[in-house]
């Protein structure tokens, strides 16, 4: 009876995690008569009675409110296809585009053109999975220069840290510009290249480590060393 | 009865050495390796992603695609033409409706997760190294799955039911042979692939089942353990 596996433990589909009627099955877990059992490669969270897992792999899903960075795959009529690295392309409408106004006929390729990143947010996501996104608010822009990297966005969390305070750490030892997208985009722009590649190798070592506890110690160690005499 | 040693010198419930790795194609979304003897049988998963030709689409949820291919070189007789052929079809096919099961891809309207799965070596039982290697293969991708799936071959040698044959044992000539793979959902015990290939009784038959259960839980314990050794070091 009770939790068969602790807090952090990794569990494997089909795995028990609590028997009995004490513990609630909540994302990534479902009932099997008396048992809870796992339905994904993750980490055991628990929450009271709840038992949660958070996911170690898996693609990115869309969710309305996410900040995304997507990239311009097709310039159609009434706005643009945007690629949003999960399994689903969005739809930039025009009245959406830009906080500009946009005249009718318009040569669309002047402002987003094939290829071109951007930073947007998820508006509407419907149950086929039909995406809208919107490019109306604070910091959502067309993204140039810099580098583009993508992270498996199970990590994004991780990356960003609590209210941002990896990322920021990283900005500012490494003095760039960093924007994470929720889809696992990542924008890197700085001044000097050094210090783009010293970004990208901060932000791949959060991502390979990212469930080892004292995570935020070791990036900080690492890029004191890195950044030492400069 | 005339087969009373194996050719190994195994126990006849005995597994070949069996290793099994997670996270081998850096590029794939999840993948894996399963070696069982000499079988060896390598599985990529991709996806979810879009799926076209649209006619293909489903609207209500994503569907499972499967590819088995046996490397031109891999086994002991001849050269296999490379490419699709009727018993590779055949065993993508099975593939696919043995894995379908535990997968839950509701939340993918149209889209497709595709499995790939390739044999550089083999010597008996690639179907059941493939979907055992695809499954671990799925889970790595984080996929939504009810449990594993995990697969042995067991069979009837001359009156002896033997768990995971290799070929010499397949193409055992002095009596008859049976060769039945079986896939298998261990937390509920059920069945998602029963095939048969030769002769036996009802009696033997359910013995032989009764075997493959055995052998397919203690495959599920080796996929558990290599699931988790991608994290912990």
């Amino acid at each position: 009876m009770g939790l068969l596996v602790q807090e952090k433990d990794i569990v494997v589909p089909g795995e028990e995690v609590a028997d009995g009627m004490d513990y609630l099955p909540s994302t990534g877990t479902y009932r099997d008569k008396e048992k809870v059992v796992s339905n994904r490669l993750g980490l055991v969270q628990i929450n009271g009675r709840a038992i949660k897992i958070v996911p170690l792999t898996g693609r990115y899903l869309p969710k309305v409110g996410d900040t995304i960075i997507g990239k311009v795959v097709d310039v159609m009529m009434s706005g643009w296809r945007i690629d949003t690295n999960s399994a689903y392309t969005a739809m930039l409408s025009l009245a959406e585009a830009s906080s500009d106004f946009i005249p009718k006929n318009a040569n669309l390729t002047k402002y987003y053109g094939i290829g071109d990143y951007i930073s947007c947010k998820i508006s509407n996501v419907t149950s086929q999975m039909l995406i809208d996104i919107s490019m109306r608010g604070p910091g959502l822009r067309k993204l140039t220069g810099g580098r583009i990297i993508s992270v498996l966005p199970t990590k994004v969390p991780r990356i960003i840290g609590t209210q941002g305070s990896m990322v920021s750490m990283i900005k500012q030892a490494t003095n760039t510009r960093i924007m994470v997208g929720q889809n696992g985009i990542v924008h890197i722009s700085g001044d000097r290249i050094e210090d783009e590649l010293l970004t990208i190798k901060t932000i791949r070592m959060v991502e390979e480590n990212s469930h080892i506890t004292g995570l935020t110690d070791m990036i900080s160690k690492f890029l004191e060393e890195q950044t030492r005499g400069k | 009865m005339g087969y009373t040693k194996r050719f190994d010198g195994r126990k006849f419930d005995e597994l070949r050495e069996v290793e099994a790795k997670v996270g081998i194609i850096p590029r794939a979304d999840g993948s894996a390796m399963f070696r069982i003897g000499k079988t060896v049988a390598l599985a990529a998963v991709y996806g979810p992603k879009e799926l076209y030709p649209r006619f293909m689409q489903n609207p209500q949820q994503g569907i499972l695609r499967c590819s088995y291919n046996m490397m031109p070189f891999s086994s002991k007789g001849e050269r296999v033409r490379p490419g699709q052929n009727r018993r590779a079809k055949e065993i993508s096919y099975v593939t696919e409706k043995a894995l379908r099961p535990v997968v839950d891809l509701s939340q993918f309207p149209n889209a497709v997760v595709d499995v790939f799965i390739e044999l550089p070596q083999t010597d008996a039982g690639t179907r059941c190294a493939g979907i055992t290697a695809a499954a671990m293969a799925l889970a790595d991708a984080g996929l939504t799955m009810k449990d594993l799936v995990c697969s042995v071959a067991v069979g009837n040698i001359d009156g002896t039911i033997v768990t995971d044959l290799m070929y010499d044992e397949e193409a055992y000539k002095d009596g008859p042979v049976a060769d039945i793979p079986i896939a298998m959902i261990p937390s509920t015990g059920e069945i998602t692939l029963l095939q048969l290939d030769g002769e036996i009784s009802k009696d033997l038959l359910v013995k032989a089942i009764r075997e493959a259960k055995a052998a397919c839980l203690k495959i599920n314990q080796i996929q558990r353990q290599a699931l988790k050794q991608k994290y912990v070091k």
